[in-house]
Parts: C-alpha cells; structure tokens; sequence
C-alpha cells in the first residue's frame, strides 16, 4: 500500500488543472468495518477520470461517497473529506440534496422512472426549480444524450419500454438536464450489448467538454478508451477476514496502462488477475 | 466394456417412465385443482341464481330501485340496502386508505429501526386475525359510546348537510364504516407495504440522484410506481368491506328505511341476509338470495374495475 506521501506527490506532477472534486484521507466505513481506507484523490475539471480495479475493491463506494449517495446505506458511515469547489460535502451544514442536484449520477443498471420518457427529463428539472421552457430543455438533453432522434416521436410513452442502451441514454439526458458540474458513471455500460456500449463511450467524449465525468468501469479497454486520467484501487484482506479495498496508483491513463509504478498496477492493467 | 460403462451412463442421463408419468400427473393435477375454485365459485352463483328466480320473476328491476321491505304484505326491495352496503364501505375505504397507505411507507422506509417495523408489521397483521364478532362488540360497547360526543356535534353544527341531518342514536352508518375501516386496514397497509417494497432499489437511488428529497421520492416516485399494488390491495379491502356482515349487523342498526344520513341507522345486505334467514321461508327467502346475487354482482364489478385500473397503470 504506497504512502500518502507517494500518492501526494504523484498527484502533484498532474495539478495544472482546476480540481473540482478532492477526496482527503476518505475512509468508508459499513458498521465496523472499513471497507475503502485512507483515498487521497483529486478529480481534475472537464476531464474523465476512470476508477478501475478488481471487485470489492472499493471503487462504486468512493464514487457514491462523491455525491453522498452512501447516505442511502444503512450502517454506513464516511470519515475524511471530500472537497468539492472549496466546501466539505460532508461537513454538518451541506445538504445532501443540494449536493445532488450538482453532482449527477449514471447508474449501473438502467433505471429510468416508470414515467414517460419526457418526464423523465422533466422530473428532476422540475424539482431543481427549472422555469424556462420545458420542451426545449427536454429536447436539448436528449439531443446531449444522442437519443432525440430515436425517441422523438414517442416522447409520451413510458421510459421502461425502450432497449436497455436506450434506457441508459435517457439516464444520460436525465442526468445531463440538471446541468450538473460533475456526473458520476457507475459501470455505464455493464449491462449493455456492444453496439450501446460503444454509443455510450462515444456520448462520454461529448460530454467531457462541458461536464467533469467520473467513470467507474470493469473494462480497462473502455478505461483506456474513455478516460483522461485512471486511478486502479485494489482489494486486501482486513483483520477480520473481511476485504477492504485502497487507492494503489492514480496518473495519466496512458502512465497507468504503459508505464504503471506499482507492481499489482502492472499486474491488473496486463489480465494477471481481477 | 468401455461400450457398456457408455451405456450406463446413457441410461443413468435417462429418466424413468415413472418419473415423466409422475411429472404429466402433477400438471393435471395442478389444472385439475385450479379448476375446482373457479367450478365451486360457478356452482355458488347458480345455486343462488336458482333459488332467487321466483323473486326476480316477481320483482324485477324494481328490487333495486324501492325501498320497502316488508315481510307480512310480501313486499320485498333492498334500496336501502345497497345504499348502506356502498356507504358504510366508502366511509370504511376513505378513512382506512390514508392510513394504511401511511402506515405501509413508513413500514417500507426507514424511518424507524428495523426491529421496531418489525413490530409494527406483526400488529398490523394481528388485525386481521381478530374475530369480525369481536370487532362488533367492540363496537357497541366501545365505539358507539365514543361517537356519541362526535356524532352530536356533526348534527348540531352541520345538520343541514344531507349526510349529517339526523340526532346521532348509536347505531348506525358512521360506526359500522369505521368499524369496517379497522378490519380493512390490515389488507391495505400489507399489500401496499409488499409492492413499495418490491420496487428495485435503484429507482429509489435514481430519484435521490436527481436531487429529489425524501417526500419527493416517496409521492413523486415510489408510490406511482407501486400504483397498481396499491389500487389491488384497496378494491380487495373493499370486497371485504362490502361482503362483511358479522360486525356490520351488529352495530350497523339494521333499520330497513332509506335515510340519507350517515347518523341514521341502516342496514347492508349482507347483515339483512343474516338477520332474516333464520325464520324465512316462500318469497322472502327467494327473495334474500336475489339479494345476495345483487351482492355478489357489486363485488364482481368492484374486482372488475380494480382489474382495469391495476392493467392500465402497470408498470413494474
């Protein structure tokens, strides 16, 4: 496990940009255990950055701890912090709620509203307080989200009918109207046939140039396709038996993938193992 | 020998004839039983049908639609009676309905501790299991008394409302609602509970990734979703309402009159069904069981209705 010193210091050849997102010393915790130790991680803006490593080690649970989504989790509990523009996400006077309406979310498996595929978009811009023009906005979303064309006709008809690579675009649009600052990928595409899959990377190139995008990915070919900047986190085994899962290298993708510091990096990144 | 350790295991990959005859027997089996409900429930309606021709032949259409019933001249309609059958369960479905879909969020949510909801659920399902009789003495002895301050103060102030225009006497339409809506709560708060519950976890992290809150996730979200559970549950709570007789016959009043007022008693037809069959005979009996096809015809287009409901807003 590489000190905070080494995780510091590499993180600093990489500091030209604006960092929007810093997480500082985060350890999660679910009952008693910890289960991701000690991440010091600085997620740079209009950039994407990929979280890669095997299971359980850790990666969807500091995604979730971006947006306080953990809050969700019965018996789980964040220490350190998680820096966004300046402020404590964590700290007493944030309100989750408005945390999320800046930080958006992708999750998993596709899970749009059982509503219609308009209000689907226009849920949660109703809900942000959103006043101007709601088809124009529904609109430009799904246009974001490469998927007016194939939806513009049946925009009354409920979210759950279309394809899962559909479904997940308007996810995408539904995240992407709330013109959020950053949005958090959970394993987009692991619930979806090639074709979607490549669609979706095609949307995340898009995207980045308005939006800091944070992906967390089983593939380390989408990884090194899609991202800027890729930090692999990697599985123990705690006191207890339990795994607990820690931030092992965070660079350039292409540092990861050419030229990784760590062994158990350059392990991973070559398919030993994960 | 390799040829005949082949042949073993090809026999062993076999099944026997007796295992696939045992497999066809447990289908019909299965068919044969599934079919028995809908026959059973089919010789019901015809046995009752039967018995109530000469009735219908008598009486026609206007069985429902007058008002009198009235043994010695053989005069029989039961207005009344459907009246207070459809009243006394709307009043019973418009007070249990907002409780038990309260009671079934926060019984899905966490907003108490696991062991407390446990608890809860236990007690809520312990409602059902209390015999409809003890319901009814409860009623006279406890509720009736307990409206009496309430029922006044409707008449007095709001006398003037139809629904309120007579003195408060005890029994009647109000108690024998509210009694219905005690008995039917349980039905309502479990299934509406099980379909919120049922609802994938990540619609619930969707909404709050929206910026949704909590109230907004529970009535924006989840309870549209779980709609169709939710409406399931309240027309099976309110076939149970219409059918109940035990409890309705005793505080309900039995009053074979039309009155409009929910003070007033009344009467459903199922507890005038209980209360006369004992000494009828000829006409009032065939009467009482076109009665009872009347009620039976109700109860169908209730379920009928909640079966169009649940099919147009399904969505999980």
């Amino acid at each position: 496990m590489p000190t905070q010193e080494q995780q510091n210091s590499r993180s600093q050849t990489s500091q030209k940009e604006e960092m929007i997102l810093k997480a500082e010393d985060v350890t999660v915790y679910y009952d008693d255990f910890a289960a991701l130790r000690g991440v010091y991680m600085d997620i740079p803006r209009n950039q994407v950055t990929a979280l890669i490593g095997p299971s359980g080690c850790g990666k969807s649970t500091l995604l979730r701890c971006f947006n306080r989504l953990n809050d969700l989790i019965d018996g789980c509990r964040v220490e350190g912090k998680v820096i966004y523009r300046d402020k404590n996400l964590y700290s007493d006077n944030i309100d989750a709620v408005e945390v999320r309406r800046r930080i958006g979310m992708v999750f998993q498996k596709p899970n749009p509203f059982p509503k219609s595929i308009y209000e689907n978009i226009a849920y949660g811009a109703r809900i942000n307080g959103y006043k101007d023009n709601m088809d124009d906005l529904v609109e430009k979303s799904l246009r974001q989200a490469a998927i007016w064309d194939e939806v513009k006709d049946k925009l009354k008809q409920n979210g759950l009918s279309l394809s899962g690579g559909q479904q997940q675009r308007l996810c995408i649009a539904r995240a992407v109207a709330l013109k959020p600052d950053v949005v958090l990928m959970d394993e987009p595409c692991s619930s979806l046939d090639p074709v979607s899959t490549s669609k979706v990377e095609d949307l995340i190139h898009e995207l980045k140039e308005e939006y800091t995008i944070v992906i967390v990915t089983h593939n380390m070919q989408q990884a090194s396709r899609v991202a800027d900047m890729t930090a692999f986190f990697n599985a123990e085994e705690g006191e207890s038996g339990n795994r607990f899962g820690y931030l092992v290298e965070y660079d350039r993708t292409e540092d990861i993938f050419e030229n990784p510091q760590e062994e158990s990096t350059k392990s991973y990144v070559g398919g030993h193992f994960g | 020998m390799s040829s005949s350790a082949v042949n073993s295991q090809t026999d062993n990959k076999n099944r026997s004839s007796t295992e696939k005859s045992l497999d066809s027997s447990f289908i019909w089996l299965t068919r044969i039983l599934s079919f028995l409900v809908a026959a059973v429930l089919l010789w019901i309606a015809i046995r009752v049908g039967l018995q109530a021709i000469p009735a219908i032949q008598e009486f026609g259409w206007s069985f429902m639609t007058g008002s009198s019933w009235n043994p010695p001249e053989q005069q029989y309609a039961i207005l009344p009676m459907i009246y207070g059958t459809i009243v006394s369960s709307l009043i019973a479905l418009l007070i249990a309905f907002p409780i038990g879909v309260a009671c079934a969020i926060v019984l899905s949510e966490n907003f108490l501790p696991q062991s407390v909801r446990r608890i809860l659920v236990f007690l809520v399902e312990l409602l059902a299991a209390i015999p409809s009789v003890v319901y009814g003495l409860w009623g006279i002895y406890v509720l009736i008394p307990f409206l009496k301050p309430i029922g006044s103060w409707l008449h007095q102030n709001l006398g003037w409302f139809p629904l309120f225009s007579t003195q408060y006497v005890g029994p009647g339409m109000l108690p024998a609602g509210i009694i219905l809506s005690i008995m039917i709560l349980p039905i309502i708060t479990a299934i509406s509970r099980d379909s919120l519950a049922s609802l994938p976890p990540e619609l619930r992290s969707g909404s709050y990734a929206v910026g949704s809150t909590r109230w907004q996730t529970i009535f924006s979200i989840l309870i549209p979703a779980a709609f169709s559970g939710i409406v399931g549950g309240t027309m099976l709570a309110l076939g149970r309402a219409l059918g109940e007789t035990m409890a309705a016959t005793l505080v309900i009043g039995n009053s074979n009159a039309l009155n409009f007022s929910v003070l007033a008693p009344a009467n459903t037809i199922a507890s005038l069904m209980a209360n006369q069959f004992s000494e009828a005979s000829g006409l009032q009996r065939d009467s009482l069981m076109y009665a009872g096809l009347i009620l039976f015809a109700i109860t169908l287009v209730v379920n009928i209705i909640a079966e169009l409901i649940i099919q147009k807003v399904k969505k999980y």
